[in-house]
C-alpha cells in the first residue's frame, strides 16, 4: 500500500533580517491511510512550522525546500490559490487555542455552514442540517438549537468540538492537529482525545497529530515521531518508542514525565535548553546535552531514522 | 437580540446627554423626512410685502376681548426716520390658525373680520411666519425645514461613501500586504495631504456655479467624501494587518476559504464596532463643511436652501441687529452637529474594552 503522505527531506526556513532561519532542517516521515503519527517535542523544535508547511499557512516570506507527496501531489510547490482546493478538502487543520480560532462574531452554524458550502454544493437549509449533524457527531448535546450559539457562550472544550466538527465537515483525507488539547483542563483533553479516537475509527481517519505531551501522544498515536531543533530524532511505533527509547533525547524526555518510567525516587531534566536555529550545533544537535556525545557526534551529522523508523544517534541506548 | 443593538440600548439608558442627543436627532431627520408636510410654504412662496418680516405675534384675544383660535393679522412696515422698518399688525381681520390646512401641518384660514370692522378689499396678505422671514418675504421656518434634508443627509450620505472607500481600500492593503499595501498607503498619504477645504473651494469654482443644486449636492458628497475616507482608510489598514495574526483568520484560510470571504465576512466585521463609532464621530465634520460651503456661496444657491446659504444673511453684525432670527438657521445646525458628537462620544465609551466591567 502506498502512502497516503510522504515526506522527504522537508525544510522550512524563515527569512528574518539577519538571514535565513531554519526550522526545520530536513525531516522525512510517511503515512498510511487511517494511520495517526504523533509529531512530539519541545517548544522551537519545529513541529508548528512542519504543520503549517503541510497546510500551506506559513508567513510570507517563509521558503521550503524537499517534498512532501499527498495522494501523488507535491505540496511545497504549490500557488497560493491552489492551495485553497487543498485546504479544508484534503488536508484540514485543528489549532491549538479553540478560544481564538473561532470567528467571536458568527454562530456556530454560520461557521459549519460557511465550510461545508465552500466545499460542497449544498442549499443552505441542506446545509444547516449537515451542520447540526456534524455537531452530534462531535458529540454537542442538542445540536440543533447549539447552531444558534455563538463561540462566547461555549466552554473551551465546546469550542474545540466545534473546531474539530469544521475541520473535518469538509471531509479531508488529513487531519493536522497542532496541540489540540494543549489549551484545555485536563478533564476535557481527555474528552477530546477520547473524541478524536472515536472519529478516527468513525471516519477511518488519517492524522498528524502534534504535541509536546508524551501522555497524549501514547492515546492517539500509531508512530511516533520525537523532533529536536529541526530534525527527526527517533521514529517509529508508538509502543517501541515509548517503552523502548533508542535516542537519548527521547530516552530524556521519557524521564522528565512521571509515570512512563520506573520510579526512581526523582525526576530527572535534560540539562541545558533547546538551541537557537540561527546557532545550531555541529554534527548530532542533542550532542551538546548528551551523556553519550563524543567526537563523532560532534563532527559528523547522524542519519536520520529510515522507513522503518529508528534513531538518528550513533550511540544509541538500549532497553532498560 | 443583537449584542451590538443591546450595548446601543444600554449606552443610551445610562448616558443622558446621548440619550437626549438620540431623541434631538431623530426629532430632527423626522422631520426632514416630513419637511414639505411640516413646513407651512414652499420653499420658494414670497411675499415681497413682507420683506423681514419679525415672527408672528399669536393672539387669542380679539379687539373686543373676545376668544378665539390662535390667530395672526396681516402686517405692514413704514419707515421710519432712521430707514428702519416699524411694522404695524392690520386689525381689520384675523387669519385663525388651522392644522391639517391645504396640504401642510400649519396653515392660516381665510381672513375673518374683526367686530365691527369689515375686510378691506384688497383682503390683506396675512402670513404665517413662526420664525420671521427673509427678504422676499418668504418664511424662516419653511426654509429652514426644507434645508434640513440637504444639510442633514450630506454627513450620513458622505461619511457611508467614505466610509466605504476607506473599507475596500484599508481592508485591501491590511489583508494583502506587499506592494498593493505601499501603493495605497501612499495614495492615502497623498489625499491626507491636500489641505481640505481649499481644495473644496478650488475645485468648487473651477465648475459651473448655476448648475442645480441638486447636481451640486452630489458633487459636495462626492468632494467631501473623496477627502474623507483616508484617515480612516490608514486605520482600518493597521486593524486589519494586526487582525491577520489572528488565529480564527488562519483557521478560516486552512479550512479552504476564499480571501475574499475572508476578508469581508472574517476580518472587516471585527472592525464595525470601531467604524460606527468613528462615522457617527466625522458626521458633524460633513455638516459644517457643507455648510461652510454654502455659506460662502459655493454649495447650495438659492432658492434652494441649507442651513448654510441660510446663514449667509446672518453674516454681517448689522443684520444680525435687525433681524436676530437669521440666526436660528445656526441654533439648528449647532444641535444637530452636538448631538452627533455626544452620540459618538458614547459609542466610543461602550465600544472601548476599558470601559467593560
Amino acid at each position: 500500500m502506498s502512502a497516503l503522505l510522504s515526506v522527504e527531506d522537508l525544510g522550512v526556513s524563515f527569512a528574518t533580517p539577519e538571514g535565513p532561519l531554519r526550522a526545520v532542517d530536513g525531516i522525512s516521515f510517511s503515512l498510511e491511510r487511517g494511520a495517526v503519527l504523533g509529531l512530539v517535542g519541545e517548544s522551537g523544535c519545529g513541529k508548528s512550522a512542519t504543520a503549517s508547511a503541510l497546510c500551506g499557512l506559513l508567513p510570507p516570506g517563509a521558503r521550503t525546500t524537499g517534498s512532501a507527496h499527498l495522494l501523488g501531489q507535491e505540496l511545497t510547490s504549490l500557488s497560493e490559490p491552489s492551495w485553497r482546493s487543498v485546504r479544508g478538502r484534503r488536508i484540514s487543520m485543528v489549532f491549538q487555542d479553540p478560544m481564538s480560532s473561532l470567528n467571536p462574531l458568527l454562530s456556530v452554524g454560520e461557521h459549519l455552514v460557511e465550510t461545508l458550502r465552500t466545499h460542497q454544493e449544498l442549499s443552505r437549509t441542506a446545509a444547516r442540517t449537515a451542520a447540526a449533524e456534524w455537531l452530534r457527531r462531535v458529540g454537542i448535546p442538542d445540536p440543533a438549537a447549539r447552531l444558534a450559539s455563538f463561540p462566547h457562550e461555549l466552554s473551551g472544550g465546546m469550542r474545540q468540538r466545534v473546531m474539530i466538527a469544521l475541520a473535518l465537515c469538509p471531509g479531508p483525507d488529513l487531519l493536522v492537529a497542532d496541540e489540540p488539547t494543549t489549551a484545555l483542563d485536563v478533564t476535557i483533553q481527555a474528552q477530546i482525545l477520547d473524541l478524536l479516537a472515536t472519529l478516527r475509527k468513525e471516519l477511518r481517519m488519517t492524522m498528524i497529530f502534534i504535541t509536546h505531551d508524551l501522555g497524549v501522544v501514547e492515546r492517539v498515536a500509531d508512530r511516533i515521531a520525537v523532533m529536536y531543533a529541526g530534525r527527526v530524532a527517533e521514529e517509529g511505533p508508538a509502543a517501541a518508542i515509548l517503552s523502548a527509547p533508542r535516542h537519548p533525547y527521547t530516552r530524556g524526555l521519557l524521564d522528565s514525565v512521571p509515570g512512563f518510567r520506573p520510579r526512581t525516587g526523582r525526576l530527572l531534566s535534560i540539562p541545558g535548553a533547546v538551541p537557537s536555529p540561527r546557532d545550531w550545533p555541529s554534527g548530532c544537535r542533542f550532542h551538546p546535552r548528551c551523556a553519550h556525545a563524543d567526537r563523532i557526534c560532534e563532527e559528523t551529522v547522524p542519519a536520520a531514522p529510515g522507513p522503518e523508523g529508528g534513531a538518528a544517534c550513533f550511540h544509541p541506548v538500549g532497553a532498560r | 437580540m443583537n449584542p451590538a443593538f443591546r450595548r446601543f440600548r444600554s449606552v443610551l439608558a445610562a448616558n443622558a446627554p446621548a440619550r437626549i442627543s438620540f431623541w434631538v436627532l431623530a426629532a430632527l431627520y423626522l422631520a426632514a423626512i416630513f419637511a414639505p408636510w411640516l413646513a407651512p410654504y414652499a420653499g420658494d412662496d414670497e411675499s415681497r410685502a413682507c420683506s423681514w418680516a419679525p415672527p408672528s405675534a399669536l393672539h387669542v384675544r380679539e379687539t373686543d376681548g373676545s376668544w378665539h383660535v390662535p390667530f395672526v393679522r396681516a402686517v405692514s412696515y413704514t419707515f421710519d426716520d432712521d430707514a428702519l422698518r416699524v411694522w404695524t399688525e392690520d386689525s381689520t381681520c384675523r387669519f385663525p390658525l388651522r392644522f391639517l390646512h391645504g396640504g401642510h401641518l400649519l396653515g392660516l384660514g381665510e381672513a375673518i373680520a374683526s367686530p365691527g370692522q369689515r375686510v378691506s378689499d384688497p383682503v390683506p396678505a396675512g402670513r404665517l411666519y413662526l420664525l420671521g422671514a427673509d427678504a422676499r418675504g418668504r418664511d424662516l421656518l419653511s426654509r429652514i425645514l426644507l434645508g434640513s434634508r440637504v444639510s442633514l443627509t450630506i454627513g450620513v450620505v458622505g461619511v457611508a461613501i467614505s466610509t466605504l472607500i476607506a473599507l475596500v481600500v484599508g481592508g485591501i492593503a491590511g489583508f494583502a500586504g506587499g506592494w498593493a499595501d505601499s501603493v495605497l498607503m501612499r495614495l492615502c498619504e497623498v489625499v491626507m495631504l491636500v489641505p481640505a477645504f481649499y481644495l473644496l473651494m478650488l475645485l468648487r469654482a473651477a465648475l459651473p456655479l448655476d448648475w442645480d443644486s441638486r447636481v451640486v449636492y452630489f458633487y459636495i458628497i462626492l468632494i467631501l467624501s473623496f477627502l474623507g475616507w483616508a484617515g480612516l482608510a490608514r486605520i482600518l489598514r493597521g486593524m486589519i494587518q494586526s487582525l491577520r495574526q489572528s488565529d480564527f483568520l488562519a483557521a478560516s484560510r486552512a479550512l479552504g476559504l476564499s480571501p475574499w470571504r475572508i476578508l469581508w465576512r472574517h476580518a472587516l466585521p471585527q472592525t464595525f464596532g470601531f467604524l460606527s463609532v468613528q462615522a457617527t464621530l466625522s458626521i458633524p465634520g460633513y455638516i459644517v463643511a457643507e455648510s461652510g460651503l454654502s455659506l460662502l456661496g459655493l454649495g447650495i444657491q438659492d432658492p434652494q436652501t441649507s442651513w448654510g446659504n441660510l446663514l449667509e444673511e446672518a453674516m454681517s453684525i448689522a443684520e444680525i441687529r435687525l433681524h436676530p432670527w437669521t440666526l436660528l438657521p445656526g441654533v439648528f445646525l449647532f444641535a444637530a452637529v452636538l448631538s452627533w458628537n455626544l452620540l459618538g462620544d458614547a459609542l466610543r465609551d461602550a465600544f472601548d474594552p476599558r470601559s467593560l466591567s
